[in-house]
């Protein structure tokens, strides 16, 4: 059991009023809120340790580069990945999907595939587009059901000894599926095919085994898992980290350089060129820390809670509609109620306090493959409650009165 | 003779000022939304269309006797009501003043988080595109 009362008080802006209302923050599936520790170990490192890492003698760099070491490892174990040097620091799950499908540039051939799923965010559609006009690779879709649950009988037809790269997400931002990604892995693997899974959505609900799991690259946020803006991480098999070239070239991935030939260092920093988000960083470990003392089994079973309290009262809104209704689904609700713009409702809702997302969340394909300009989303997180569900509840049904 | 877009503008905002609440404010937009005139199905074209992230918005201008006439619509109603308001200042002028005009009634009313570029809801392209249809036909007169 979640003592929720004390995990509220952790969060700050929690307290704050908006538009003269107590704040209702439904939109955790675009960013988490911060906990009071990430915010002093963010004042912590500026005001004590700030240095850059990896090159100083002196004694606040050598802190710096332990701290963002120390992270690295808490990362690592919590991703249960075998090294240390397989965790590499980015500034996001968008750059991941990037430094992987640049990697995998001098990799294809034209006429070898790439697939993608229907629910994918366009983060991880686009790099492989722009990939596939490089390469004449070819890209292909792996379709989903009314329910939004991916048909895993078309995509063991797809799969095939063209495809070099399978890429989903773990869980669909626009409709909360949680998909198969161990069998999606296991048949890629069988034909020799790599898998990136984007963890974007999947990382502040669940605690990724990649080795279980069996994933050749998993990618996710700092900022979705209550870490700072501008931090993620890229996964990688330490062999295919090997085999990728490094996506930027600067200072910190080299081990030599002279104008006639550079050689790169060895991984990770392979891979994290120039002075990297040293504080977002080494505050990721601790935003990862406070989360697993929660405990992710606490977060899950509380989250589903919401999940389905909040399904059964919004149900009860006459003419709404929830689009993705997967079987294995976390806390997202994506609906429209009747023929009223999300847009709309969106705007009347924030007047009462509720901060949800409108609009196509970066999905375009899942919202044309329902015939939606968009949808009304709510996602809950942990520091969530159901009296918050009944405020937002309550002020669906003014907006329904006034726009209808 | 033709109402100035100041005193337009300062007639909204009078209209505006019977309002208590955010809410009536709301209320009175989404009613202009509905009883704003629907712009023609034939020029609901892609041509026309200025997409926001959020709503999608649809304009038309038509030029007769140096004045521009412009419809519009949106997918949204309360885009739909807030061009209501940016048509009745800006439709039936000439393109040197639609030119001149600011829409500082827009702040005033409270509304300005509809105007704002992050909104992505196609009125700050809106107003763009209505002073590109009005730099338009002033060059055309001109030359």
């Amino acid at each position: 059991m979640l003592d929720l009362h004390k995990i509220r008080a952790d969060f700050p802006i929690l307290t704050q009023q908006v538009n003269g209302k107590p704040l209702v923050y439904f939109d955790n599936g675009a960013t988490a809120q911060k906990p009071q520790v990430v915010l002093d170990a963010i004042t912590k490192y500026y005001s004590e340790i700030n240095a850059n890492i990896h090159r100083g003698v002196h004694t606040l760099s050598q802190l710096a580069t332990d701290a963002y070491e120390v992270s690295r490892g808490k990362i690592q174990r919590h991703l249960n990945a075998k090294h240390a040097h397989e965790i590499i620091f980015t500034s996001g799950t968008t750059h991941g999907i990037n430094a992987v499908a640049n990697g995998f540039a001098s990799l294809l051939r034209a006429g070898d595939e790439i697939l993608v799923s229907a629910m994918e965010h366009h983060s991880n559609i686009v790099p492989w587009q722009m990939l596939c006009e490089r390469t004449g690779a070819v890209l292909k879709v792996i379709p989903m059901n009314e329910k939004g649950e991916l048909i895993l009988s078309e995509y063991e037809v797809l799969v095939s000894e063209k495809t070099k790269i399978v890429t989903v997400n773990h869980i669909s931002n626009a409709l909360g599926t949680i998909n198969p990604v161990e069998y999606i892995i296991q048949k890629a693997h069988e034909v020799g095919a790599a898998v990136l899974i984007d963890g974007a959505q999947a990382t502040p609900h669940l605690k990724p085994d990649v080795q279980a799991m069996d994933c050749d690259f998993y990618v996710f946020s700092g900022h979705k898992v209550c870490g700072p803006t501008g931090t993620g991480i890229l996964y990688g098999k330490e062999a295919w980290l090997n085999k990728l070239p490094p996506y930027q070239g600067g200072g910190e991935m080299i081990a030599t350089v002279s104008f006639e030939k550079t050689t790169y260092a060895d991984l990770p920093h392979k891979f994290e060129a120039g002075t990297p988000h040293i504080a977002g960083g080494i505050v990721l470990g601790t935003a990862i820390d406070y989360l697993n003392e929660i405990g992710f089994d606490a977060i899950a079973a509380y989250e589903h809670e919401l999940l389905e309290y909040a399904t059964q009262k919004l149900l009860q809104i006459e003419g709404l509609r929830i689009y993705g209704t997967a079987a294995q689904k976390t806390s997202v609700i994506s609906f429209n109620i009747g023929t009223i713009h999300p847009y709309d409702i969106g705007t009347i809702v924030d007047k009462l306090g509720i901060a949800v997302r409108t609009g196509h969340h970066c999905a375009q394909p899942v919202m044309d493959f329902f015939g939606i300009p968009g949808t009304v989303r709510a996602s809950f997180a942990f520091y969530n409650t159901k009296e918050e569900i009944d405020t937002f509840v309550e002020a669906l049904h003014k907006a329904v009165m006034m726009l209808s | 003779m033709t109402m100035t877009t100041q005193a337009i503008q300062e007639a909204i905002v009078d209209e505006f000022s019977m309002f208590d609440d955010w809410m009536q404010r709301y209320e009175y937009i989404i009613e202009l939304g509905k009883s704003l005139p629907i712009i023609a199905d034939q020029y609901k074209t892609d041509a026309n269309i200025i997409k926001g992230c959020q709503s999608k918005v649809w304009v038309h201008a038509e030029e007769e006797g140096g004045k521009i006439w412009f419809t519009a619509d949106s997918d949204a109603i309360l885009t739909k009501g807030i061009i209501a308001l940016l048509i009745r200042v800006f439709s039936g002028q000439e393109p040197k003043v639609i030119l001149e005009t600011d829409t500082t009634f827009v702040d005033e009313i409270g509304l300005k988080e509809h105007l704002s570029p992050t909104r992505a809801n196609g009125l700050v392209s809106m107003i763009k595109q209505i002073k590109m249809y009005a730099l338009a036909f002033e060059s055309k007169n001109t030359n």
